[in-house]
């Protein structure tokens, strides 16, 4: 296991979990995206030290890379693609709306808003379920 | 127990096919989940009589291949839930030519392709075909959830994608965490392997899958996107997701958390529990809303299970999935009666409904009958899954957490009025605007509402069978070494 590998885990993890916490919707797609490149570094850093390609034929069983984490990243990358493409569309669709991809307050919050008389905060205000 | 799996994928596959012909796609559809309903309830039988059932998918062993096990737990939670999603889905065909229907091209075959995820779910016998089961149910859950495209539910789907997905990937990073301690992801070897780490490494991998599997489950404090998303869905979405969704991330806690052994982890279940079920309780208090107060209940029961789950006794876990079986169904009738209320009276909003009771007393009956349940009162399901949890907690020597059960309780029973005083008491309200419905429609929505009931008050009669059953699978749980045989061998 190298240290650059988990390194740029710590690293891909960090970066994602500030983008998250932004009110952008885009800025938390990047986020979850690198969160997303971060989870497939630690499962192959999980399979055990790095080997010739796992083919039949190609190499000594002994030397060859650990293939079930490889197996498991690719159904996550695969996965994490068909999402993020899913959260662009609702940023899409929320700009249609309201002109921007900003993730608004909820129900909740918009009551406590009001009762506290803070009408001036961003945000629509009263809306019907 | 394939076919549990596979038939409603194929239907999904035909619905869209034949998505110009309504009559056609529909029959599919319901032919899918009949036929995945009727192989669950085959299961059921086989695995009481037999025991647990394997099915090595493509040959593999389990070290390496997909491995789908059937034991009890999977064979008394498997129907209930198929069985749930074939009577909203004839709820929803009643429900699609008026105004609150979902998109009846799309609601239909994704709802297919979530029966098949929560199959998978049930039945899968290692943690990363697990992840796999629940992205197959959430992505088809984002998509019923947001795909009206109205502000309200692009605003909280925001907030219920973006969650949930964070805790996709805190379900994989636990699932690197788990291959590299152990170096597999099979529940069976896992439940050998882990006993055996380090108390630190054991303990934090059971803590991480706890978060994973709360955030699913909408436990204190990682709730506040359920009850935010789940009222802006069309009724027959919410009535699934609240029938299922929560109860699927407690089903894999109660699974994974007693196979590996993860007692030292109750006292935190506990606290937790308690404090879920209190600010459900005080939560649905608060709201002004039939569909709000339904889903804040939906968090306070969720605290029910984790408390029997927490405990860790065999008593415990058998209540935990009593509390289960039965919260499944009342759960969904509740949000189906919600839908009739809604389409009866053009909104749910508790102060502009009113009179029902005399207005419509079919549907106050099929709302009270549920409601009592759901609060604890005898003779229904819920006073037996309340009493077997609040005992086993006594047996246990928790009394702490038995009275703060019984206090979110009369909560529960406090809200449950609030409902009944705004909607179905007093005169009938003004200036209603009910939605247009076709009298067959309107009478499909009943009819499937009132099977629904039926269902829930068999369980309450078949109360004493189910808990035997309740029994033997936490017992099977609480000694694993049948299922890790019969998985391994």
């Amino acid at each position: 296991m190298s240290a650059a590998l988990l390194f740029a885990v710590g690293g891909l993890t960090a970066v994602g979990l500030y983008l998250i916490m932004a009110r952008s919707l885009s800025q938390i797609i990047l986020g979850l995206s690198l969160l997303g490149h971060a989870t497939v570094l630690g499962l192959l850093v999980a399979g055990g030290p790095s080997g010739a390609a796992p083919i039949a034929g190609r190499a000594e069983a002994a030397s060859m890379a650990n293939p079930l984490p490889q197996a498991l990243a690719l159904t996550a990358i695969v996965i994490s693609f068909g999402l993020t493409v899913f959260l662009l569309a609702l940023a899409g669709r929320q700009q249609q709306l309201t002109g921007d991809d900003l993730v608004e307050d909820d129900l909740e919050d918009q009551r406590i808003a009001r009762r506290a008389g803070d009408d001036d905060r961003p945000g629509p205000g009263d809306e019907d379920l | 127990m394939v076919a549990t799996i596979v038939a409603p994928l194929l239907a999904a596959a035909g619905g869209l096919g034949w998505r110009a012909n309504a009559r056609a796609r529909d029959a599919v559809i319901l032919a899918g989940l009949a036929v995945a309903m009727a192989a669950s309830f085959a299961m059921l039988h086989g695995v009481s009589q037999r025991g647990v059932h394997v099915v090595r998918v493509g040959g593999w062993g389990p070290d390496l291949g997909i491995v789908l096990v059937a034991d009890l737990l999977a064979a008394l939670v498997q129907p209930l839930a198929l069985a749930i999603i074939f009577v909203v889905e004839v709820f929803a065909i009643g429900q699609r030519r008026t105004a609150w229907g979902t998109n009846p091209e799309l609601a239909g075959p994704l709802l297919c392709v979530l029966t098949s995820g929560v199959s998978l779910a049930v039945l899968t016998g290692d943690l990363f075909t697990l992840f796999v089961a629940f992205e197959l149910i959430l992505v088809s859950s984002y998509v019923l959830l947001t795909n009206q495209g109205r502000r309200s539910q692009i605003r909280s789907g925001m907030t219920y994608v973006v969650m949930n997905i964070f805790a996709s990937t805190l379900f994989l990073f636990g699932l690197g965490f788990v291959y590299a301690a152990t170096g597999t992801v099979n529940l069976a070897l896992l439940a050998d392997r882990i006993p055996e780490l380090s108390d630190g490494v054991r303990l934090g991998i059971g803590a991480w899958f706890f978060v994973v599997f709360g955030t699913k489950a909408a436990v204190f404090p990682l709730f506040s996107w359920l009850p935010d998303s789940y009222p802006t869905a069309p009724t027959t979405i919410t009535a699934v997701f609240a029938g299922l969704l929560t109860k699927i991330g407690i089903y894999a806690m109660i699974r994974f958390h007693t196979l590996t052994g993860m007692d030292d982890l109750g006292p935190v279940m506990l606290l937790i529990a308690g404090v879920t079920m209190i600010v459900g309780g005080l939560g649905a208090l608060a709201q002004a809303d039939v569909k709000r107060i339904l889903s804040f209940h939906i968090i306070s029961q969720i605290g029910y299970m984790l408390m029997g789950l927490g405990l860790f006794s065999a008593a415990g876990t058998t209540a935990a999935i009593l509390f289960l079986i039965h919260q499944m169904p009342v759960k969904t009738v509740l949000f189906l009666v919600g839908g009739l209320i809604e389409n009866d009276q053009g909104t749910s909003t508790l102060e502009r409904s009113g009179g029902m009771a005399a207005r419509r007393p079919v549907i106050a009956a099929m709302f009270a009958i549920p409601a009592l349940s759901l609060a604890g009162i005898p003779p229904f399901s819920g006073f037996a899954a309340k009493l077997a949890v609040i005992t086993a907690a006594i047996d246990e020597d928790a009394v702490a957490i038995a009275a703060v059960a019984l206090l979110a309780g009369a909560l529960t029973l406090l809200s449950m009025a609030k409902i009944w005083l705004g909607v179905f008491w007093g005169p009938t309200a003004e200036n209603l605007s009910p939605v247009p419905t076709k009298r067959r429609n309107q009478r499909i929505m009943m009819a499937a509402t009132g099977l629904a009931v039926a269902g829930t008050l068999a369980i309450s009669l078949l109360a004493g069978v189910l808990f035997d059953l309740s029994d033997r699978a936490s017992r099977d749980l609480r000694s694993p070494g049948a299922y890790i045989s019969e998985v391994l061998s």
